[in-house]
């Protein structure tokens, strides 16, 4: 399993013209951009930036008021299984153990008995979480069962993650293991896509950076380039420190 | 009557020397414990659904169920009592003044509970599981038997409160059932024949076993649930 898998089938993601209204409101206003293979995509922005949403639109949980999300491979499935999951903020733990937490989310993608009491025990050895198997995973730690839903999601063999503000409720040693994690499987070729308004975290971990402000993108460059020369008057102000709306 | 009357009662009911009262005691247990299985089978699915469905008409779906929690046991009685009788369009089973009769009537007045009940549970748990089931492809039907499964402790509940209406009814089965002693007569349409007749003591008696049995299922399922919901957070 820590062979590199061949993800390229459901990427790039092609997202035209992404319009999400909801009460009124336009949340997502008009979203154009691409996302190839490899790399931490980090999608960066003031809270209510509208990060989420697209992150929930690109991974399917929302339907488009208008515009599309077009995968490689339609609905970004690799056969039958979707090969694209998200990491929540606040992780889902069902009142269960670690490990059913695991066999039943491979349960859900079809995968049979036997292989997925296999996938979960290989899972919980890669992220070093063996030890918490037979545990209930609720009275586990934030950062523990934030682990857990990345093991959860690596085991589902995804090709792309995807990160709500992964560590924005986990104390500073908690974050340092997170996005370790996420480092683990970037090196492992998967495709991560993480929002944060984080800019340290944005620092230690991009690629590339999408800054997301009030639903549009106000500026998509080199995580390098981003933060050295940002070109956006609002790049600028968020950088130093300035309250961007 | 004093209170030695009473526990004399207590006493010469549990003892064995009223005859004929533990086979009561039994087609009471046999009965109601039936009927919140037949109503646990088909309404923790059914509130479960409706839990998570969206339809048009689902509000409609909702108060009705909720207002059917409150059916009148007499009523339900006389609806089965209707739909057996040999005239009525299930007569030809020939259920009525019969246990299978009692079930039936009894089923009707613990569903409303079990699926309102579980509604409710189910669309709480399902605002916490919602983004990750999701995400999974769990929704509608598909997400059920996770959301049941991870409900379970609270479910108990539901069932109890099935239990407790179906186990202290007396309208229901006494109409369809028809008290009569070694065949239809249960606790609690005992103590209603017991009390017309003039005897209290044996009325209470049988009254105060009766609470000690729900009293001894609710602390047996109220530790279960406990144990359970501790062991999984």
């Amino acid at each position: 399993m820590t062979a590199m898998r061949d993800t390229s089938s459901i990427l790039p993601l092609r997202v035209e013209n992404l319009v999400f209204e909801a009460g009124g409101r336009r949340l997502v206003d008009g979203l154009d951009f691409r996302l190839e293979r490899g790399g931490t995509t980090v999608l960066l922005g003031p809270n209510g930036a509208g990060k989420s949403l697209i992150m929930r639109l690109c991974h399917g949980l929302v339907a488009p008021t208008a515009g599309v999300v077009r995968w490689a491979l339609p609905g970004g499935r690799r056969g039958a299984t979707k090969a694209h999951a998200m990491v929540f903020q606040k992780p889902v733990m069902l009142r269960r153990s670690v490990f059913a937490n695991l066999t039943h989310a491979l349960a859900a993608a079809g995968v049979g008995f036997g292989e997925r009491r296999r996938r979960a025990a290989v899972a919980l050895d890669h992220f070093h979480l063996s030890h918490l198997a037979d545990r209930p995973a609720r009275v586990l730690s934030g950062g523990e069962q934030q682990r857990v839903a990345i093991a959860r999601a690596w085991a589902l063999d995804a090709a792309v993650f995807f990160f709500d503000e992964p560590t924005s409720q986990l104390d500073p040693a908690a974050t340092r293991e997170i996005e370790e994690t996420i480092a683990l499987l970037a090196g492992e070729g998967r495709t991560i896509v993480m929002a944060t308004h984080d800019l340290g975290q944005a620092r230690r971990l991009a690629d590339r950076v999408v800054f997301v402000v009030a639903g549009s993108i106000e500026e998509d460059a080199p995580a390098e380039r981003f933060f050295a020369t940002p070109s956006s008057p609002r790049a600028v102000a968020f950088l130093a420190g300035d309250l961007v709306v | 009557m004093d209170d030695a009357g009473i526990l004399a009662a207590i006493g010469g009911l549990l003892d064995g020397s009223v005859a004929g009262f533990w086979p009561i005691v039994g087609l009471g247990l046999a009965v109601t414990l039936s009927a919140v299985a037949i109503a646990a089978v088909i309404g923790l699915p059914l509130g479960a659904l409706l839990g998570v469905a969206r339809f048009p008409g689902r509000s409609l779906a909702v108060v009705t169920v909720n207002a059917a929690m409150g059916l009148p046991p007499v009523v339900a009685g006389l609806l089965v009592f209707l739909l057996l009788s040999r005239s009525g369009p299930l007569g030809g089973l020939g259920w009525l003044f019969t246990p299978k009769a009692m079930i039936l009537a009894q089923v009707l007045l613990v569903l409303p509970i079990v699926v309102a009940l579980t509604r409710q549970t189910v669309e709480d748990l399902w605002c916490e599981y919602a983004e990750h089931l999701t995400s999974l492809g769990l929704v509608g039907a598909r997400a059920v038997p996770t959301l049941l499964w991870d409900a379970r402790f609270s479910l108990i509940t539901a069932l109890l409160a099935g239990f407790g209406r179906a186990s202290a009814e007396v309208g229901a089965v006494l109409i369809v059932g028809g008290n009569i002693l070694g065949h239809t007569r249960t606790m609690t349409t005992a103590i209603a024949l017991e009390t017309s007749k003039g005897d209290l003591a044996l009325a209470l008696a049988l009254g105060a076993v009766l609470i000690l049995l729900t009293l001894l299922l609710n602390a047996a399922a109220y530790g279960a649930g406990r144990i359970g919901a501790r062991n999984a957070g």
